[in-house]
């Protein structure tokens, strides 16, 4: 019974494909699962974004979208044919063809990294070897897709924009990847469903899930703040910046391009984030063994909705940081720990995984830690002040 | 902004004329094009309304700044003198319009002087609430806009606007209107409080340093807000001095002068209050006196409603109608939340000004803008620009 829950989807395509002739099997089975992922993640989309203004509204004392449907729910269907039927103007200097392709080139990679991604047990369109270096290859192509997009616009802002983005993405790549290098070694696979697998309960009771190890730990909160930056999203909209440059790299786009740059940023978000649970949180694995009748495609969207949460709260509360302290962090702070942890990962492995593990690693992953947030704080030169009063 | 790249061969521009604003730029010849010019507004999220910053930038980096306004003038002086004195105490609330009340004591002040009339107990006291609430409500929100240009998405603004809208609350209950009040009158005030507003005044007296606890436990000690603002914008004793900066953006630089303090006009002298004084001069700082400034305002407030006496809420001789003040001339200043507001009238006997002239602190303050942005980022640019706190109304009349 929790099997047939478990595996509906995944028996539902099996049965349809059934019904085809054999060598169209493969195709169809590509294109049905492009589908629905494109059609959950569509719908995903527009609910996180009803869910993003109406929680940062609480944040602000305001009320936020209530108009539309039930409590203004359905205020994305609105928003979605807004911006079909919006005129779309394209500047008169841009370079039309690479304005035009920008978007695009931007959705198709950011859609392509779905497909290595294990939503539940059994449920992920390609299961490559080498899955995780997929997802990062398709994934960095992004960037390449917005400075076409800020060039074209032939708008400074755009073109600042579009300079911070390459900066800021090149440079939180690195940690990006970085941190995942532990959790392929300790797996000693790239295959993200044989990454889930490894984290499944096993014969104990408890998850062995790659966040509850200390080198893990450090990792998935490096990798969740690179994400943050990969997304463009606050505290590291600086390519957006709308205070400062007015909105980057899409400032000239309107109508359903700016909608697919607003699509791509949030499936962008989806994908990073379902990779961080994919590589830290477990995948679809219960936390504990006798919760293993909820359905694993619950768990993982369950387990993607509390990293959403996490993004839309940070939104809502942290102020943007500068050029330069963005790309100090990224280069004196994330990548040295990133680089560190590497090293951590071994000796985890040698003393074998268990509370040895935890008293060696533990204490060396915080003294990393605390030393290189000293030495970032430090050069800042930031310090409370006291201020004195007139006489008088 | 101007959609338009040097190199390009559709560059429309018009060729710069001598002296216009326009900046050539990429004149270098050894490094042809290796500035960017921006022009920052007049349509932009962050200039605080119809205000241009010409940058030029390296990089990231400006270079030169050049801040254009006059998007916003209406003439008010010239208006002024040709109406009657009473009739551009509406025109004075439209000049910095976060702050009507004050506006209309400076003016008030003023023609006081000029005319020589006295102001009753209780309309003294009422003034001094008036302006402290109004010192309450524009630096709150002066603290969250600098924030939302820092990229705060809006909430420490929407926390400011919570506790700006009971003031704003009260200003309307007493005057009728929330933000161009048009309340103070020569010689007093317009009216008199309706009943229970001194208690729903203290009531918002008395929460407000609740708010301010929170807020400033969210903000002051945030790292990122102390990283992007310390050490940026450095505005020196001597510039300050020099360029005439008043307000909180001199006191940031360490100078004391407040002219509550100096003139002690009004009542002020009666009240019992600390002149916070900054070190660095930085934005840090600036935005520091803002948020120590609301906690002298709150022990203002509080001596004051506590003060307040029964009486006449204007002088019976101020004539309303048929105002003819003898000749001379007067200046009238207060220490107004964004500086010093002056009012400089001449008077030729009359019913209208020879002369009227302000001098607003927002446009004073904004002239020091490129000695503190050059050297820094655009993203600086944008947070030195929220911490002079400027209001276009005031800066463009």
């Amino acid at each position: 019974m929790f099997q047939a829950i478990d595996q509906i989807f995944v028996n539902l395509l099996r049965g349809f494909l059934g019904h085809l002739p054999e060598p169209i099997r493969p195709w169809a089975g590509l294109v049905i699962s492009l589908g629905a992922i494109l059609g959950t993640f569509g719908l995903l989309f527009g609910l996180t974004t009803v869910c993003e203004r109406k929680a940062i509204a609480r944040m602000q004392n305001r009320l936020g979208p209530n108009r539309v449907g039930p409590y203004g729910f359905l205020q994305f269907i609105a928003d979605g044919i807004k911006s079909l039927t919006k005129e779309d103007i394209v500047p008169r200097s841009a370079d039309k063809v690479v304005h035009f392709i920008a978007p695009l080139a931007l959705l198709v990679p950011v859609v392509l990294t779905y497909l290595v991604l294990p939503f539940g047990r059994n449920m992920v369109v390609l299961d490559l070897d080498a899955g995780l270096l997929f997802y990062f290859a398709a994934g960095a192509s992004t960037e390449l897709a917005v400075f076409m997009a800020g060039w074209s616009s032939r708008n400074k802002y755009s073109l600042l924009g579009a300079m911070r983005a390459i900066a800021q993405m090149l440079s939180y790549e690195l940690p990006f990847i970085l941190s995942t290098i532990g959790v392929v070694m300790v797996t000693g696979s790239l295959s993200t469903v044989r990454i889930v697998e490894a984290q499944g309960p096993g014969d104990g009771w408890l998850a062995h899930w790659n966040v509850f190890t200390p080198w893990g730990f450090a990792a998935f909160f490096l990798f969740l703040i690179a994400a943050f930056a990969e997304a463009n999203r606050s505290p590291f909209d600086l390519p957006e910046g709308e205070s400062e440059i007015v909105a980057g790299y899409f400032l000239e786009y309107s109508g359903f391009k700016f909608a697919l740059f607003f699509m791509a940023e949030y499936l962008g978000m989806f994908s990073s984030s379902a990779l961080a649970v994919t590589l830290f949180l477990g995948g679809w694995t219960a936390p504990v063994s006798f919760l293993g009748f909820v359905p694993s495609w619950l768990w993982f969207f369950l387990k993607l909705g509390v990293l959403m949460a996490l993004f839309i709260w940070v939104r809502g509360t942290t102020p943007r940081l500068r050029m330069d302290q963005l790309m100090d962090f990224a280069w004196k702070f994330m990548l040295p720990l990133a680089l560190f942890l590497i090293p951590v990962v071994v000796l985890w492995d040698r003393v074998g995984r268990g509370w040895v593990g935890w008293v060696l690693c533990g204490p060396i992953v915080a003294a990393a830690y605390v030393w290189l947030g000293r030495a970032l704080v430090g050069r800042r030169r930031i310090q409370l002040r006291t201020y004195r009063y007139a006489s008088g | 902004m101007m959609v338009t790249q040097r190199s390009s061969d559709e560059w429309d521009r018009p060729a710069p004329v001598a002296g216009s604003y326009a900046f050539v730029v990429g004149d270098d010849p050894e490094d042809p094009g290796s500035l960017l010019e921006v022009s920052m507004g007049p349509q932009h999220p962050s200039t605080h309304g119809v205000f241009r910053m010409d940058v030029v930038l390296d990089g990231e980096t400006v270079v030169k700044l050049k801040p254009v306004f006059g998007y916003l003038h209406r003439n008010h002086e010239k208006i002024a003198e040709n109406i009657s004195y009473l009739g551009s105490m509406p025109y004075t609330d439209r000049l910095d319009y976060f702050c009507s009340l004050t506006n209309n004591w400076a003016y008030a002040l003023a023609v006081e002087k000029l005319a020589g009339i006295s102001v009753p107990e209780r309309a003294e006291y009422l003034r001094v609430i008036l302006s402290e609430l109004t010192r309450l409500q524009n630096h709150v929100c002066l603290a969250g806009f600098l924030a939302q240009d820092m990229g705060a998405s809006g909430t420490p603004l929407m926390y400011g606007f919570r506790e700006r809208e009971k003031i704003l609350d009260l200003f309307e209950s007493l005057t009728g209107a929330r933000m161009m009040c048009n309340y103070m009158r020569f010689g007093g005030c317009r009216c008199d409080t309706p009943p229970g507003w001194l208690d729903e005044a203290r009531a918002v007296v008395d929460s407000f340093p609740r708010f301010l606890h929170e807020f400033e436990n969210l903000l002051s000690s945030n790292e990122i807000l102390m990283s992007r603002t310390q050490g940026i914008g450095v505005l020196g004793k001597d510039l300050a001095v020099g360029a005439g900066i008043t307000g909180p953006c001199l006191r940031a630089a360490g100078v004391d002068y407040d002219i509550r303090k100096v003139d002690g006009y009004g009542i002020y002298p009666r009240f019992q209050f600390r002149v916070p004084l900054g070190e660095h001069g930085d934005t840090y700082d600036r935005y520091m006196m803002r948020i120590l400034e609301m906690h002298e305002s709150l022990g203002i407030l509080k001596q004051a409603l506590d003060g307040i006496p029964e009486g006449p809420i204007i002088d019976p001789k101020a004539k309303l109608r048929g105002f003819r003040p003898k000749a001379g001339e007067s200046y009238g200043r207060i220490e107004a939340p964004k500086g010093e507001l002056g009012f400089y009238l001449i008077s030729d006997g009359s019913p209208s000004p020879y002369r009227y002239r302000v001098r607003p602190p927002s446009l004073v303050n904004l002239t020091v803008l490129e000695d503190l942005c050059v050297g820094h980022n655009v993203a600086d640019t944008v947070i030195i620009l929220g911490s002079i706190d400027i209001v276009l109304g005031e800066v463009d009349r």
